[in-house]
């Protein structure tokens, strides 16, 4: 089927019932969707589909229409810039170990997309299916705060 | 502000972790475990197996090439299971084929005939005598012994008014690095291997590799890919893998690559030792500590592993930061047929400080005396001497002074008032707050030889290329070592060109455990920056004051001056002797204390943690707003320790493979949070810095036990302090009051 990822235009071979994450990382080699769990509980295979945080591991090739906008983390930095919730979560120092990261910056991406202003409980419950063992979330929170100032001047 | 030099690439998701390396012609293999965790292997009938398509080859013990049997202190680990499985994560074959999903199918056609053996599944039990061997070669299941004999416990107990026995326990504890551990293999047409995966300590992972391939170490080359969290939990068992992964592709000739899936992964994988602590103490009328009795008994699981060390150092550190004038400790690990333990963050730390920490206001409490006066009247002090009989005069004993400041910081006094001591506001609910404190020793002490290297080139172009034996560890090791090398010689940070460890390259500079990799891996940068400079200083002063970097390195180039330094680092002396348990046990200490304040929701025995608060004397932040992501990561692990993590075993198998049922702390449970940075510098460290990543793990346990006893009135001994348990104690007390 043919799939849209990062605004291009790919063709997978693979079964209707493979999972997009198996897709992405195996057929296509987007490997920047990480797979800590398969079973929709860890967030670091976190993707955009549509606009809405979508766990890679739990969506099936069926459940998707060729129409469908997915965005992974390969997608945010565009032409060479980095996304400014990418430059805050270094600023921050966010990142550790990095391996749940391109889940919490897609997974910030949609919260700051519907809520601009967020307050940190509402930071806190919007990242609560994206787990971090490294960093103790709190310079995560740091970075998206960061970023929604910057994003509102 | 400093940046971490790995943070693009992982941040855009070009960093390249062990999954993500995909070769032509490679093969995929699953792992097979025990199909009882204590069983005679009967037989093994691969014929169903081997004819799904796509399928490679199905390896069992018989096509190991070299030794059998590895590990680190002890080899009684089996890289396959021969004969007898001991846990229920022993792999008894490894099947590869064309494809995951074929070598899953014929995983499942694998059919092993087996005789369960009488199983041990609680150190108590294996301890009995007469109880069946684990290891049927060794005298019995005790893996190891460490006692300490400091004074006169008895003449100490009669000196004092009050003589107080507690008993402590903590948990199975899963690291739950993100990643589950992975790796590819190639057979090189040489006959050397190379596997490039995601481990903590390459060297561990060549020695394992070259003994279980039998080839020469220098035909092991291994080399570091991105890791996705360690914590200590990827040393044996990635190692291991990575030693399956070598002897397929060798048989194969095809680049071999294994992934975990989660449940692979924490069904293998060593967890933290679980303990059993038995304190005596005895204390005068006037709060003070006459003598201490420590009997400490952990788990090992099926294999040694580091069980040596991680009892040794809560031995060394079994008092706490008091002094104790009379002290007799004996710590056990031992056998049993539960999954294996090892080094875990905090190496042994966060059990004892649990029980420490516990017990000190324990004791306070039954002299009605404050906490913090109690600790304050037996904390170590600056040239103090210790159970060990090491006296404390070469580095600032700064116990009190982080206690001080954690507590200003906490407006402690004026909390403690407020704490709710077992009687509920009107909403049924109860307020509390609690503090831990520690020293540790630094790097591994005793434990082995301490020694790092490091590399400098520089390229004709001035460019430096940096190259450390001590790997990356996600703590941003990397970023602190350009930092001190671009410093020490003087030049921007982004001109340090920073290498992977490749173990063919740098020598092997003793696994980056225990805290030490900013310490010895600064120390050899150092020293090699030292080295480059002597070169460089003769020629500089020829070609004038003025000369840039760049013009200096060029004019050593062309005199056929290279530019080129290993610095080492070899670890002051440390001294240990086994039967008394006396000696300089670490070259040096560090310090810490944590706080905290909850909320416990009277009806369900919920517990809300409202603030956490951490100060740590590092000798030197490099980093600083590194170190305190180290503070933050730590005390959120050491909150979960505290309150919810626990592998389940059942008849020796773990019921809790997966985060659906082992739960880890969320972002919606972690309080606001605030990490003092102390600084006191060590004369050992570069730039006086020591140590942070274990100490930040130590602590919380102790805390919120605290915390809870000053909310609830109740005192909960054993971790992981769960809402049921807090709910039932609450109730009980209730219908007792009733
Ligand atoms: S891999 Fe999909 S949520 Fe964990
Ligand atoms: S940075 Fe390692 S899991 Fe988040």
């Amino acid at each position: 089927m043919k799939l849209y990822i990062n605004n291009i235009h790919y063709e997978s071979k693979a079964n209707a019932d493979e999972t997009l994450l198996n897709v992405l990382r195996n057929e296509l080699h987007l490997t920047g969707t990480k797979r800590g769990c398969d079973i929709g509980l860890c967030g670091t295979c976190t993707v955009l589909i549509n606009g809405q945080v979508k766990r890679a591991c739990k969506v099936k090739l069926s459940q998707l229409k060729e129409t469908d906008k997915i965005l992974t983390i390969e997608g945010m930095a565009a032409n060479g810039k980095l996304h400014p919730i990418q430059e805050a979560f270094i600023e921050a120092n966010a990142i550790q170990c990095g391996f749940c990261t391109p889940g919490m910056v897609l997974a910030t991406k949609v919260l700051l997309d519907k809520n601009p202003k967020p307050t940190r409980d509402e930071i806190k419950r919007a990242l609560q299916g994206n787990l971090c063992r490294c960093t103790g979330y709190q310079q995560i929170f740091d970075a998206v705060e960061l970023v929604a100032r910057k994003l509102n001047k | 502000m400093v940046r971490r030099i790995d943070a693009i690439e992982k941040v855009t998701g070009a960093a390249i972790y062990a999954e993500d390396i995909f070769l032509p012609d490679m093969i995929y293999a699953v792992p097979l475990f025990a199909p009882h965790p204590h069983a005679k292997i009967i037989s093994i009938d691969t014929a169903k197996a081997k004819v799904v398509r796509g399928v490679v080859g199905i390896f069992t013990a018989s096509d190991v090439p070299g030794e059998l049997r590895t590990g680190g202190v002890v080899q009684d680990h089996y890289i396959f299971a021969k004969d007898v499985t001991r846990y229920s994560g022993d792999v008894v074959a490894m099947i590869a084929a064309e494809t995951l999903e074929a070598a899953r199918e014929a995983r499942d056609k694998v059919d092993i005939k087996f005789e369960p053996l009488p199983a041990l599944f609680s150190p108590v039990d294996a301890m009995k005598p007469g109880a069946p061997k684990i290891h049927p070669e060794r005298e019995n299941n005790i893996c190891c012994h460490y006692p300490v004999r400091h004074g006169d416990t008895d003449a100490g107990f009669k000196k004092s008014d009050k003589i107080i026995e507690r008993e402590y326990k903590t948990q199975h504890v899963e690291h739950a690095y993100l990643e589950p551990e992975g790796c590819v293999a190639i057979a090189n047409a040489d006959g050397s291997v190379t596997v490039r995966g995601g481990m903590q300590h390459p060297f561990t992972a060549q020695k394992f590799t070259a003994r279980a391939t039998g080839l020469p170490v220098n035909k092991v080359q291994i080399i570091q890919t991105t890791l996705g969290g360690g914590f200590g939990g990827k040393d044996d068992t990635i190692s291991i893998i990575c030693a399956r992964a070598a002897i397929i592709t060798l048989k194969t000739k095809r680049p071999v690559k294994i992934i975990y899936t989660r449940e692979e992964s924490v069904r293998e994988s060593y967890k933290r030792h679980p303990f059993h602590v038995k304190f005596k103490a005895g204390v005068t009328k006037d709060g003070k500590l006459q003598a201490l009795e420590a009997n400490i008994v952990a788990d090992a699981g099926a294999y040694c592993s580091t069980s040596p060390f991680v009892i040794w150092r809560p031995t060394v550190q079994c008092t706490g930061p008091y002094i104790y004038p009379n002290v007799k400790c004996d710590s056990y690990a031992v056998y049993t047929n539960n999954t294996f333990t090892g080094a875990m963050r905090g190496f042994g730390s966060p059990q004892i400080n649990f029980a420490i920490e516990s017990f000190i206001d324990e004791l306070a409490a039954e002299i009605n005396a404050d906490p913090i006066e109690f600790r304050r009247k037996n904390f170590f002090t600056q040239g103090c001497t210790t159970h060990t009989g090491q006296k404390f005069d070469n580095h600032k004993v700064a116990i009190a002074e982080v206690v001080n400041a954690a507590l200003e910081k906490f407006d402690w006094n004026e909390k403690f008032g407020k704490c709710s001591r077992g009687a509920p506001d009107a909403n049924g609910n109860y307020y509390g707050i609690g503090m831990a404190c520690s020293y540790r020793g630094v790097s591994l002490g005793h434990e082995g030889k301490d020694f790092c290297a490091a590399i400098i080139k520089i390229t004709p172009d001035a460019k430096v290329e940096l190259e450390v034996g001590v790997a990356e560890n996600c703590q941003g090791l990397k970023t602190v070592m350009a930092n001190i090398c671009a410093k020490e010689l003087g030049v921007e940070v982004e001109k340090i060109i920073y290498k992977d460890v490749d173990t063919l390259s740098v020598p092997d500079s003793c696994p980056t455990v225990a805290s030490r990799g900013t310490l010895v891996g600064g120390n050899a940068v150092i020293d090699a920056v030292r080295q480059i400079k002597e070169k460089m200083a003769p020629v500089a002063k020829n070609i004038g004051a003025h000369s840039s970097f760049e013009d200096i390195v060029s004019a050593c180039h062309s005199m056929n001056i290279e530019l080129h330094a290993l610095g080492t680092w070899q670890g002051p002396p440390v001294s240990w002797e086994e039967t008394t348990g006396q000696g300089n046990a670490y070259f040096t200490y560090v310090y810490g204390c944590q706080v905290v304040e909850l909320e416990v929701e009277g009806k369900s025995g919920k517990v809300r943690v409202k603030k956490m608060l951490g100060a740590h004397d590092m000798g030197k932040a490099i980093n600083p707003e590194m170190a305190k992501g180290q503070i933050f990561g730590g005390m959120v692990m050491g909150m979960g320790f505290g309150l919810k993590e626990e592998i389940i075993h059942k008849e020796g198998v773990i019921q809790n493979l997966n985060f659906d049922k082992y739960r880890i702390v969320t972002s919606a449970e972690v309080p606001e949070m605030e990490a003092l940075i102390v600084e006191n510098r060590d004369p050992a460290g570069p730039w006086g810095a020591k140590a942070l990543g274990e100490p930040v793990n130590e602590l919380m346990g102790g805390a919120i036990a605290n915390a809870l006893y000053y909310a609830t009135g109740v005192r909960f001994r054993e971790t992981p302090i769960k809402a049921e348990t807090i709910r039932t104690a609450l109730s009980l007390r209730r219908s007792i009051s009733d």
